[in-house]
């Protein structure tokens, strides 16, 4: 299995393209690994400075190089990296998608696909017959053949005002990527991306935790009976996820729920 | 060619609270009982235990324990006029699925309903004339009264260990409880749950513009708890991983918390899950029913015939399943004829999102799925309706129910929904909002049905429950009211900086979740022509089957079904215990 390290970031996805090395993009680490080593030795360090360092590189499943730089792009544009800390992009989201749509939600587990398909009003809700695995697939392409079209690179490649541009384009649903509603994939791309930045690491998204963190959400803890009543005070404590947590391991033999 | 299996007494369709107190009850009367659950085994522990279970993706967005919309939903119409097409994925509701069903993954807030809920045609009627009901409106009493349901109400609040201050003992007002509680024979079997932040901030408010606000009932027990089945359940501990989860600490009720691990010790006693039951099978007279026909995990069609059968799904599943089976006549919006289906409502819910400033830290994640301060005075017929002009009440508080950031990020209207300037309002506003959350009641009307769809399937190949429904202009009027009472309360509550009323609007849409509490299409009622049951859930029709839980309602309460759903349960077995077991036949002629 190639899972040889590779630098992410874009430079990293740029030479790989150039190189034309199929599948040599990788995204960056398993958070659930990177945590669990860091709880093996040492606390967790809170800080992102370490993002470039080379760490356990995880193939893709669903995207290809291409799709996965416009999807980083995309990320972060949506969730920025700024003074506040890491956006989408450092966290992961590209991973987290890559996993959930090569997985039973992106192939339409939960989504009842049987037709005819007709418009509806909007109260009746999403009518298209795209899983999200494939609205994801052919949107991509359309962004970037839209992009090459109009800017003559694709999306990826885009100044941040154009991506942003690109984005405002999306969301008012005035680019045609017909006949997948441009603003319709706007929306996934937007929950996904929430999703991703603030599920729990384990996920592949929200490494370190930096979602929660940003929020000071504590993420998998277990009792708040003795803080509840103390109104007002503010939580300082240390967010912990299930990524975090060792496997279980029980002890009772041919136990039951009686 | 379905294979038979050997017969047995009852036949359940269901494992969630009403099959699991009916099959209990009636197999611990000597009756050979089969619960057909269609969902998997799922046990609090090893299933539900920490830290895996505080997963908001796999519970909340991908429905772990909801009804899998792409082998089962509903299609969706706001009236006739238009075709009803399939709700793709869940966003109104979330019906349930697997052991527990919808009693297992939810929040645990416990109202019994009001006596005024039970009388509702008749009370407004009397107190303030037949026109306080708009023409629209097929309303109607139920068949009990709150006075005959209060021994199983009580019955049911030892089961499930609620936990509250009793306002109302046996006529008597209590100190320091909701001065609305319909009287009750016994106290709470637990205190009251403790109160966080935001819910203080509302109460403090309340009580100031004079209402009485009050800790919310709540079916999480406050202590270590030996429930009426001699079940042990623990103290919540406010982990706010409740609405659609399992709970990890047997301290959310559900059934199999509270009743299966005794109903499987008896021998009379089957769970049978992955069964997913397609019709009950009726004679040729349409008489009686010869028992139920599922599918089993592998596929493979099978014949279980009873004697009884218990139609225990999910609420409105249950009328679906009417349906599917030929039991009792659909009823047709043209003629108004017909029942099956007839009085289908959901529930009125509104809401104000309060942004503070930043001294107030509300830490919405401690909570749990029902704790709340909460309060009556606009709720059922407790203020005067005359000058107001529609029927029906609503509950307002502040109940903090999870911060789990996928779902829970709020931001005042106008904040972008994505970039720096997104990232920046939801740090400044994730530890500093929270919302008023209005509870109102829904009146049925006649354009309001349930029906099976004449184009879409299931997975198996059955029609799918055709949902037909707007929300009635009364139910427009109450909202609006109970919005701007909400509104006014956050407006007086310390540290808010701005409010953001959103009353409920025309049309109902399906895209937007409003409560789980879908009601009616199978009536309980004293006239066949208005009612698919009669007042011990026995089908007019068909004598030998039985339906439960919310599809009986004639209309939508205010409050929350499951305590009404629970003590109809037992109100139902009883009368089956005492007098159907022994002479099979009507009960009611």
């Amino acid at each position: 299995m190639d899972e040889q390290p590779v630098r992410p970031g874009r430079r990293g996805v740029l030479k790989a393209l150039t190189l034309g090395v199929p599948g040599a993009w990788a995204v960056r680490t398993h958070a659930a690994t990177r945590e669990q080593d860091a709880s093996q030795d040492k606390p967790a360090q809170g800080d992102h400075a370490d993002h470039g360092k080379a760490g356990t590189a995880r193939p893709l499943k669903f995207f290809n190089a291409e799709e996965a730089a416009a999807v980083d792009a995309i990320v972060a544009r949506l969730i920025p990296a700024d003074e506040l800390g890491p956006g989408a992009k450092e966290a992961g989201v590209t991973a987290f998608l890559d996993e959930q749509l090569a997985g039973a939600w992106g192939s339409g587990d939960q989504f009842y696909r049987q037709g005819p398909f007709e418009p509806g009003t909007p109260e009746q809700g999403y009518q298209l017959s795209f899983t999200p695995a494939e609205m994801m697939r052919r949107g991509l392409a359309s962004l970037d053949a839209a992009a090459r079209k109009q800017d003559g690179k694709p999306y990826a490649e885009l100044s941040a005002e154009r991506q942003d541009e690109w984005l405002r384009q999306m969301q008012a649903g005035k680019a045609d990527f017909s006949p997948l509603p441009s603003a319709v994939f706007f929306q996934a791309l937007l929950e996904g991306t929430i999703e991703g930045f603030f599920a729990d690491p384990m996920y592949g998204g929200n490494a370190d935790m930096v979602g929660w963190k940003l929020v000071g959400f504590p993420g998998a803890y277990a009792s708040f009976s003795n803080d509840i009543e103390r109104h007002g005070a503010r939580w300082d404590g240390q967010p912990v996820s299930i990524a975090m947590a060792r496997p279980h391991v029980s002890g009772v033999k041919g136990g039951t729920h009686g | 060619m379905a294979k038979t299996l050997p017969a047995v007494d009852v036949a359940i369709v269901g494992g969630g609270w009403t099959g699991a107190i009916i099959g209990k009850e009636l197999a611990a009367a000597g009756q050979r009982v089969v619960v057909l659950e269609r969902g998997e085994a799922r046990w609090p522990s090893p299933d539900f235990q920490g830290p895996n279970v505080h997963d908001e993706l796999k519970y909340t967005r991908r429905h772990a324990l909801h009804q899998n919309a792409a082998t089962e939903t509903y299609t969706f119409r706001n009236n006739t006029r238009q075709k009803a097409l399939p709700m793709r994925r869940w966003q109104f509701a979330y019906p349930g699925t697997h052991l527990g069903g919808a009693g297992n993954h939810w929040s645990g807030a416990y109202y019994r309903f009001d006596p005024t809920d039970f009388n509702l045609r008749s009370h407004y009627n009397d107190r303030y004339g037949a026109k306080i009901f708009d023409e629209d409106l097929t309303s109607q009493d139920w068949p009990i009264t709150y006075d005959e349901l209060e021994p199983y109400f009580d019955r049911f609040d030892y089961l499930v260990g609620a936990s509250g201050q009793a306002g109302n003992i046996k006529g008597q007002k209590q100190e320091g409880g909701n001065p609305f509680e319909p009287w009750r024979s016994r106290p709470y079997p637990n205190p009251p749950m403790k109160v966080p932040y935001a819910a203080a901030l509302f109460g403090e408010a309340a009580r100031g513009l004079g209402y009485h606000p009050y800790v919310q009932p709540s079916a999480l027990v406050t202590r270590p708890y030996v429930n009426s089945e001699g079940l042990p359940m623990s103290a919540c501990v406010y982990c706010g991983f409740c609405s659609n989860f399992g709970c990890e600490h047997f301290a959310k009720a559900s059934p199999q918390v509270c009743i299966l691990p005794v109903a499987m010790k008896l021998d009379t006693f089957e769970l049978r899950t992955g069964t997913h039951v397609l019709r009950a099978e009726l004679t040729e007279d349409k008489k009686r029913a010869r028992g139920v026909t599922y599918v089993d995990a592998s596929g493979e069609e099978v014949f279980q015939p009873a004697e009884i059968v218990v139609f225990c799904a999910f609420g409105i599943n249950n009328v679906r399943l009417l349906l599917l089976s030929g039991i009792g006549k659909p009823y047709d919006p043209d003629t108004g004829e017909g029942v099956v289906g007839r009085n289908y409502t959901h529930q009125t819910t509104s809401g104000v999102n309060l942004f503070f400033d930043e001294s107030i830290h509300i830490n919405p994640f401690m909570g749990a799925g029902a704790v709340a301060v909460t309060m009556d005075d606009f709720s059922a017929d407790n203020f005067d309706h005359g000058p107001l002009g529609f029927v029906g009440g609503g509950y307002i508080q502040i109940q903090v129910v999870s911060g789990a950031p996928i779902g829970y990020h709020p931001t005042p209207k106008g904040t972008p929904s994505w970039g720096s300037a997104w990232k920046q309002a939801v740090k400044r506003y994730y530890n500093h909002s929270a919302s008023i959350t209005i509870t109102g009641s829904a009146q049925p009307t006649h354009g309001a049905y349930l029906s099976l769809d004449p184009v879409y399937k299931d997975a198996w190949g059955q029609p799918l429950l055709r949902i037909t429904y707007d929300l009635p202009d009364n139910d427009i009027r109450l909202s609006a009211f109970l919005t701007q009472k909400g509104d006014e309360i956050g407006k007086a509550m310390k540290g808010v900086t701005a409010t953001e009323p959103g009353p409920r609007k025309r049309p109902f849409t399906a895209t937007a979740y409003q409560s789980t509490h879908l009601t009616g299409g199978a009536a309980m009622g004293d006239d066949p022509k208005t009612s698919v049951v009669n007042r011990y859930g026995q089908v007019w029709d068909v004598p030998n089957v039985f339906v439960t839980g919310a599809a009986l309602f004639p209309q939508n309460s205010n409050y929350n079904p499951t305590a009404t759903v629970g003590a109809t349960a037992y109100w139902i077995v009883e009368k089956i215990k005492a007098d159907y077991l022994r002479s099979p036949g009507p009960l009611v002629t």
